[in-house]
Parts: structure tokens; sequence; C-alpha cells
């Protein structure tokens, strides 16, 4: 039994000699940062709360908060509910359903950049698909997705609604694991479909539905990839400048490792409150009992 | 474990092995028949990489003791830092002018200076403006390997036979009113726009007599840096906001056909010496001409002003063959190769010394302007500060803001000084290890 312990350990050993070296490390490493004046090659400079400080007074910092924020609060809500309903469709006993599935899962494969490049052209104000077919419905000034700071934001929420795929599928999971016996009882109290989706489906699907939130919200606190592609420098006029461009910014551009780690630690507890908060308000609308 | 897992085990390790090893030889120094290896990262790819290849090449030929391995890499700038910090760096890398101030005050550049005279390397042999950004705040820190100096380039069809290109600003925005088409509320030609190509969105208060640092001060909202923006602004207002937005989204890459000026959206536009080889690659039969870029009529003592600037190899700090890695840096600055590097690339030459066959056999029709307006004393460069790139982000910031309309020039030139003034106090204080006095404190 001590032998098989040992040959366990060992095969944990390359995960656990990464965790140590690549994630714990660095982890703590950034803690100490945070504390310091850091430009990379000089020595770290303790300076204490300094960092923390200036970010109360750092506008462009309250500027990607509250862009963060308002991308989180119209992203995730608006995600899941896309991913919902897609899970919902193909749910039901339709022909082709596995091309179906697999065709609205494929767009969350795209990668990011990728995704980003595809975008610009779509959104583009002068020749964009999208811009084009609304002329062609009949709008003679569509919006200017890309340079107007009212379209910017909401441009990149349409696209998060773009990567549901993910969640689509976790979903379907949920869904196929609700017992046929309470619709069936449902169906017996004379339950439409608005009522069976209200009193079966959605309570049923409650804890899937917080996880995918959860992680939602964790993966748009941290959006960067695409709107770095889409808007070089926050464009236009910093209306999507996010709190991890501006991390970003810090270390490698300003390269103010110090403030850039302070900002991480700032995220990370932001976080850690919208997750405790997230899991407080939903503990009376989870159900987890199914027996 | 049988015997079957334990062979499985060690292929995978072999394979990992085998993987490691191949990776350390692709990206570090390896001896080559008893040569020091010098490691050279490059942030050039495709064809600008393999026209530096040659000079590599060449150097490699020449030499029985020194080897240059030369990599493209991405993000070479960040890669040189973290490998500097890591005290493992190239030897030589190929960086931009914008960030040697930046570089510098962080440690992370050796002083060439004592190499220099080593190798007979003197400022004169430079073009003085070459010279400045070789030598942020007087230290040597990097030598050139492509300059550059910038001029207005007009397509010549929108020109009357015989008509002479603007000479002043105003003359521009004449030309522009004259020939610029907006048709039911969409632009469909533009004389010009400074905010194409945006590249030097930050520089247009230096046509009107403008710095953004002067000695210690920033003085980003001057009353010349307003005035230039206010010039920019009155081309937002001469479209439309609305509408350049639109008309700018519909803008290709720069380095493609659909590049507004190549497919003839745009007629004139401040571009590079370089501009001449994308012309040549893109649109052939385009006319067009190069002229200095007009100044205010009240701005005429400036004349010659341009904006000018380089690609630069550098010795990061810890490099492990610095005297070699000179030595290559060195005979890149030779007249010949430093002439076919040039040629190659479409720039200027960044010596004082220029042979007949450069210019003769030149690409660019204009490189005696371009070569004119490098050793122009009015010529510009970015300010040597170590927060440029705060800075940029801030101007860029400000120029939409202005163009957009959200902010008049002095509400985003002061916004944007108010936030610079802390950081670089902040800068001075922390990087450059400098004491402010209560007075200079205060904004």
């Amino acid at each position: 039994m001590k032998s098989e312990a040992r040959i366990a350990y060992l095969f944990a050993m390359p995960w656990i000699l990464g965790f140590l070296t690549f994630l714990l490390y660095p982890v703590m490493a950034s803690f100490f940062y945070s504390f310091t004046d850091f430009s990379v090659l000089r020595p770290p400079r303790f300076i204490g709360l300094e960092n923390y400080k200036e970010m109360v007074q750092d506008e462009v910092f309250w500027m990607t908060i509250r862009n963060t924020f308002t991308y989180v609060v119209a992203a995730v809500p608006l995600s899941a509910t896309v991913a919902i309903i897609l899970a919902m469709l193909l749910n039901t006993k339709v022909k082709g359903l596995a091309f179906y599935r697999t065709l609205f899962y494929v767009p969350s494969l795209v990668p990011m950049v990728a995704l980003g490049i595809l975008w610009l052209w779509i959104f583009n104000g002068e020749h964009g698909l999208l811009n084009m077919s609304l002329e062609k419905l009949g709008m003679s000034k569509p919006p200017n997705w890309l340079g107007d700071p009212a379209w910017s934001k909401v441009t990149l929420v349409l696209i998060a609604m773009w990567g549901s795929g993910n969640a689509m599928v976790i979903y379907l999971a949920g869904l196929q694991d609700i017992p046929q016996s309470l619709y069936e009882a449902a169906d017996l109290d004379g339950a439409r479909l608005v009522a069976k989706t209200r009193h079966v489906t959605l309570p049923m699907l409650s804890p899937v539905i917080l996880f995918n939130v959860i992680m939602g919200m964790i993966g748009a606190l941290q959006v960067f990839a695409v709107p770095y592609v889409m808007f070089p420098n926050g464009a236009p006029a910093r209306s999507t400048y996010f709190f991890t461009t501006y991390l970003f910014d810090n270390a490698f551009r300003f390269q103010r490792m110090g403030y850039a780690s302070a900002m991480g630690w700032v995220l990370f507890l932001i976080t850690l409150t919208l997750t405790f908060v997230a899991l407080r308000l939903s503990e009376r609308q989870v159900h987890y009992d199914r027996s | 474990m049988n015997i079957r897992t334990i062979a499985v085990t060690a292929a995978a390790l072999g394979v990992l092995g085998y993987l490691v090893y191949r990776s350390e030889d692709a990206t570090t120094r390896k001896p080559v028949a008893n040569k020091v290896t010098v490691l050279y990262w490059e942030k050039w790819t495709g064809d600008e990489a393999q026209k530096m290849r040659r000079i590599v090449n060449n150097f490699n030929a020449s030499q029985d003791h020194i080897y240059v391995k030369m990599l493209s890499i991405s993000g070479v700038a960040d890669k040189t830092l973290l490998a500097a910090s890591g005290g493992n760096p190239p030897d030589v890398a190929g960086l931009w002018d914008t960030q040697m101030t930046q570089f510098k005050d962080a440690g992370a550049l050796t002083d060439l200076a004592p190499l220099a005279a080593e190798f007979g390397i003197k400022e004169e042999d430079y073009i003085p403006g070459y010279w400045k950004l070789m030598s942020p705040g007087g230290t040597l820190v990097a030598f050139p390997t492509t300059p550059a100096s910038t001029a207005l380039h007009i397509n010549k069809k929108f020109l009357k036979p015989g008509e002479v290109p603007p000479q002043t600003l105003e003359e521009l925005d004449a030309f522009t009113d004259r020939i610029s088409k907006v048709k039911d509320g969409k632009v469909e030609l533009a004389g010009f726009m400074p905010a194409e190509p945006g590249w030097w969105n930050w520089g247009w208060g230096y046509w009107f007599g403008g710095k953004l640092i002067d000695g210690d001060k920033l003085t980003i909202n001057s009353p010349e840096n307003i005035r230039a923006f206010e010039w920019v602004l009155s081309y937002s207002k001469r479209f439309g906001v609305r509408e350049t937005q639109n008309f700018q989204s519909g803008f290709g890459n720069f380095s493609s056909p659909q590049n507004p000026f190549m497919s003839e959206k745009v007629v004139s536009v401040m571009q590079g010496v370089w501009m001449a080889n994308f012309i040549d690659l893109y649109n052939k039969k385009l006319p067009w001409i190069a002229v200095p870029f007009p100044l205010p009529k009240d701005q005429q003592h400036l004349k010659g002003m341009n904006f000018i600037a380089m690609d630069t190899l550098v010795i990061p700090t810890g490099a492990k063959h610095k005297r070699e890695a000179f030595e290559f840096i060195a005979f890149v600055q030779r007249q010949d190769q430093m002439e076919l590097l040039c040629s190659s690339h479409g720039k200027n030459s960044p010596l004082v010394k220029v042979t007949d066959k450069f210019f003769n056999t030149h690409l660019n029709p204009y490189i005696r302007l371009f070569d004119e307006l490098a050793r122009s004393p009015n010529a510009a460069y970015i300010p040597q500060i170590g927060i440029w790139p705060q800075m940029d982000s801030e101007l860029k910031n400000a120029f939409t803001e202005i163009n957009l309309g959200t902010k008049t020039p002095k509400e985003a030139l002061d916004a944007a000084q108010a936030r610079l003034d802390p950081q670089w106090r902040r800068y001075q204080q922390q990087v450059m290890g400098r004491s402010i006095t209560t007075a200079e404190a205060k904004p």
C-alpha cells in the first residue's frame, strides 16, 4: 500500500511541481510585489500600501471598474438566457438534433483572436455585414458599432453570446438529468409549457444555472482577448478599457509590475466577494435536493 | 507497475526530453565550429527579417570567431525585458526608438559609449536627430538599423495640371475642402484627415510650435497644443463626427491594398519614407508625390519640421557576449551594409555620409527629400521620457475624445495633463530616484 502511495505521488509530482512553481509561487510573489514599486529589472522597493492608495485616486482604474461591471451585468445574464433557451430547444426531439447541437457548440471553439478579427468585419460601420443587412431592412443610419462609445460595449456584449455553446452543453446535461416523472406530474396537473418551465425546469436546473452564472461572471470580469484585439487602447474614448486590459498595460507597457500586482489582488477580492454574494443570494432559489 | 507501463513511461519521458533539448537548441546559443555565438532577437518578420538576415549573413561570412544567430521574436520588447530580468537575455535585440528611454531608465540597456569609442564610431558619423534618439538622456544605448523621416504624400491625380502642392496648412485645408466628396451623409473622398494613419496623433502640436515636454515640465495643455487639437477638431466638424467614424471604419489595414491612400479614399496622408515600398507592392500605378508636410502660415520658421524615428539595435543588460555583440552592431553601421539594409527596407540612411549610388538606385523617387528632412534641425521625435507609453495612451484618448466631440481640446488636454503630472512625478521619484521638492510637486 505504501509502495502504491509512493508511486501515486511520483506520478502526481510533475503536476505538484508545476503547481508550486508556476502557480503558487507567482501568486504569492504577486502579493508581495503589490506592496512594492517593481519595474522588472530593478529590485522591488517596498512602498507599503501606496499602490492601493493610488488606485483609489486613479480615475482610469475606476473607469475600467465601471466598464467591466457594465459588461458583466449585461453579458452574463444575456449569455445565460441564450444558452438556456438553446439548451431547451436542443432538448426536444427533433430531426437532426446531433447536427444542431454541434452547430451551436462549434462557435465556442473558435480562438479568441480569430474571433476578434472576424467580428471586426461583421461590425464594420461602413462595409460590415450587420450594417449592410440593417440598411437593407430599411434602417437609414445603423449604429457605428466600433467607433461610437455608446455602441462599443453593446458590440462586445453581443459577441459574448457567440460563446454560449460551452454553457449550453452544461445546461443540456442538466436538463437531461431532470426526472421525467416531474413533467408527467405537471402534465396531470394541467401545466402547459410556460408553467412547466417555471415550476419544473428552472428550479431543477437552478444548481446548473448558479454554476454557469458564477463561471460566466468570473470569465466576464477577466474579459481581455476580444476587446484587446478589436478595440486597441480601449477605444473609442476608453469605452472598452476593461480591468484586465489596464492591468496588462500597467504590467507590460508601463512596466509597473507592483501596481499591476495590486490590481490583480483587487480583482481577486472582487471576484471572491461577488461569488460569495451570488452564493448567499441564491441559497433560497437553488434547489439541490432532488429526492 | 508492469514492464509495459514502464516502457510507455520511459518512451514518453524520452520524447519530452528530446523536445526540451530541441527547443533549447532553437532559442539559445549553441557553439558553431568554435565560434562565439551571438544571439540576436529581432522584431521583424517576413520580408523585412529576410533583408536583415542578408546583413547577418554578410557578417557571418566575414567572421572567423563570431557567429550571429538571428531569431525573429514576436513581442520582442517584453521578452527581452523578462529575459534580462531572468539573467539570460539575447546579446543583441532589435527594438524601437519609442522604448529606449523607458528601457534605459529600467536599467535594461548597456551603455554603448565605451565600445563605440573602442570601435571608432563617433557622434559626427550620424545625422544629429538620430544620434539624439540613440542616446536618450545623453547615454548612448542604441544604434540604428533603419531610420525614417516623414512627409506629406499626395495622390497626383487630384492636383490640377501645374498645381503647386499645398505650401501651408491653410492651403492643405483649402485643398481638402475643394476635393473632398460627401454625398447623402457619407464621406466618399477625403482630401486629408489628421487621424489617418493615426500614428502621429500625439504630435500635431509640434506643427504649431508646441512641445509635450519642456525641460522637466510636461506641457501637454500648452496653448500651441490646444491650437493644434482645435485644428484636428476642425476636420471632424468638416466631415461630421459620425460620418468620419463610418468612413474610417471602412479603411483596410495599412499594409494592404485597402489602405485608404492606396485605395484612393484619402488623397493626402502624412507617411514615412517606407511608403514608396508599400505603394510599389499594392498599387504600383498610383501617381504620387511627396512634399514636406505644410506648416501653418505663422509657423514658417519651423521649415523642415517632420517626425523622425528609427529601429534600433541594443545590447541588453546581462548579455553574455557584449564585445562580440557590438562587433556585429559596428558591422551593421558600416556605410556599405547600412545602405544595403536601408535601401532594401525603403528607408533613408542614418549616416551623415551617403553615396550617390544609394540615392540613385533607391526605390523611393523622393529619397533625397526624406534625407533632407531627416537632417533638418527642426526634425522632431517622440519625447524622450520614461512615461512615454502612458503619455501616448493619454494623448490617444484625448485625440479620440476631441474627435468625438465629448470634450473640447482644452478640456481633453487639461485632463491628460492632470493625469500625467502625478505619474511623471512618481516616475521621477520611484524609477529615476529623484527627490521632488514641494514647489515642483504642485501641478
